[in-house]
């Protein structure tokens, strides 16, 4: 499973600045706008990591399955390193197309708190010693009911940021590009998150054969 | 149901009857709000005079940084007894354990802000009385959303290693919905024309996120608290 989607993704990255390129330019903001094809799927693939973080870790304070708590953890460090890209990528852009490099508007604010919460909740993990990953999930299941909240608040708000309007009336060839770089996106979240769980999962076999060894 | 009230009625009970004895956590709690609005207002100056337009954030970052304080001692004190173990045994629903705790805390900080509101109007002229009403429903909604996550996460801490500082930095981020609603809606209401609209518009927020986040924590009281 592992190797195929490697090639795929890498094949997705390497073509992506191609059709980047290729991708008409945006009347008023020029070359900077092309920014949004590496934003946009940022946030997505944070977006679905926040998700996933939040039903593993429902899963895993009502089930108890180890798994969950696993998928769990690796989905929350990857939506704290996809909100980060998106929050060093937005302003980027923002500092040329607003004239600001933030703004306290709810779309940013919102956003800016859900990646806050998930940093949190690596925290908790970190340094709240043993029995953390229980009060983690229920930290992750606040952090879950926030990713709808923070989609829909560009449409409910009249705010700086562009609503939820602008991608399904993209022109076809920015829309190509979009989806592009949204599938290899969200392949390298797949993609980290099977090489992360592994991680874990090999974690906790080697923790078990010290604790036999100590026996 | 009327079991649950009753369970949830009576531990509320025994916090109040617990405080009132030693009054520590009130005063103490009272002293350090009004500790920090002394702090705000002199850290907010311009030309020399505290800055008119930050008595509605003032206000809340009281509230916050006073409950948060409250909610910290209020579970040491469970902590130090270790009645959390015992309330966790007793043959009651564990959510009506929650919302007997919630109740306590709300009560408690119900108190420091009949004290620190008035204080804070009489400190800042600030006409924060002219719609009691709705302040008060703005007051009530607020501290309710923020005491509701505060009293789940403080449970949760109550055995965590870390716990003093962890408490704000769970807490902080996602109540910030709450504490923007209710500063932004007092601040409205200060104003010389006040806009209602605007202001139930915040109210109705500040509602939907007391119900979501009093849902969440009822569901995820217990499985967070049993090992």
């Amino acid at each position: 499973m592992f190797p195929p989607l490697i090639v795929l993704a890498m094949i997705f990255f390497v073509c992506a600045p191609v059709f980047i390129a290729w991708a008409p330019y945006e009347s008023t903001m020029g070359l900077v706008q092309k920014i949004f094809y590496f934003h946009l799927p940022s946030w997505a693939a944070m977006f679905v990591a926040a998700i996933v973080c939040g039903i593993a870790s429902a899963v895993f304070l009502f089930k108890g399955r180890v798994i969950a708590d696993r998928i769990a953890v690796s989905s929350a460090e990857l939506a704290v390193v996809f909100g980060l890209i998106g929050l060093v990528s937005g302003p980027l852009w923002a500092r040329k197309a607003w004239g600001v490099w933030w703004q306290w508007d709810a779309r940013l604010t919102m956003a800016l708190v859900l990646w806050m919460i998930f940093v949190a909740y690596l925290l908790l993990r970190e340094y709240g010693g043993p029995g953390s990953e229980k009060l983690a999930a229920g930290v992750a299941l606040f952090g879950m009911a926030n990713v709808p909240f923070v989609y829909w608040s560009v449409n409910v708000w009249r705010t700086v940021h562009p609503t939820t309007n602008v991608v399904p009336t993209l022109v076809p060839g920015m829309r190509g590009a979009l989806w592009w770089s949204l599938v290899g996106f969200l392949l390298l979240y797949a993609l980290a998150m099977m090489a992360r769980v592994r991680l874990e999962e090999q974690r906790a076999a080697l923790e078990r054969i010290y604790r036999e060894l100590d026996d | 149901m009327k079991r649950f009230f009753a369970v949830a009625v009576l531990i509320m009970r025994k916090d109040l009857r617990v405080e009132t004895r030693s009054l520590e956590l009130f005063l103490t709690t009272l002293f350090f709000a009004v500790s920090s609005v002394l702090v705000f207002a002199f850290g907010f100056v311009r030309n020399g005079r505290p800055v008119e337009n930050a008595v509605a954030g003032i206000l809340w970052i009281a509230i916050a940084f006073a409950g948060t304080l409250a909610l910290g001692r209020t579970f040491e004190r469970e902590r130090y007894h270790d009645v959390l173990r015992s309330l966790l045994l007793a043959p009651v629903d564990r959510p009506a354990i929650y919302v007997g705790k919630l109740l306590g805390i709300l009560t408690l900080l119900a108190a420091v802000e009949v004290v620190v509101v008035p204080l804070i109007a009489l400190l800042f002229q600030a006409p924060l009385f002219r719609h009691p009403v709705l302040l008060f429903l703005l007051l009530l909604l607020g501290t309710l959303g923020f005491t509701a996550v505060g009293t789940l996460f403080g449970a949760m801490l109550v055995r965590a290693r870390s716990r003093d500082v962890l408490l704000p930095v769970l807490l902080y981020p996602i109540t910030i919905p709450v504490i923007i609603a209710g500063v932004r809606g007092t601040a409205v209401l200060l104003e010389p024309e006040m806009d209602l609209a605007i202001v139930r518009a915040w109210i109705g927020m500040l509602a939907f996120f007391d119900v979501v986040f009093i849902t969440l924590s009822l569901w995820t009281f217990e499985p967070v608290m049993t090992e």
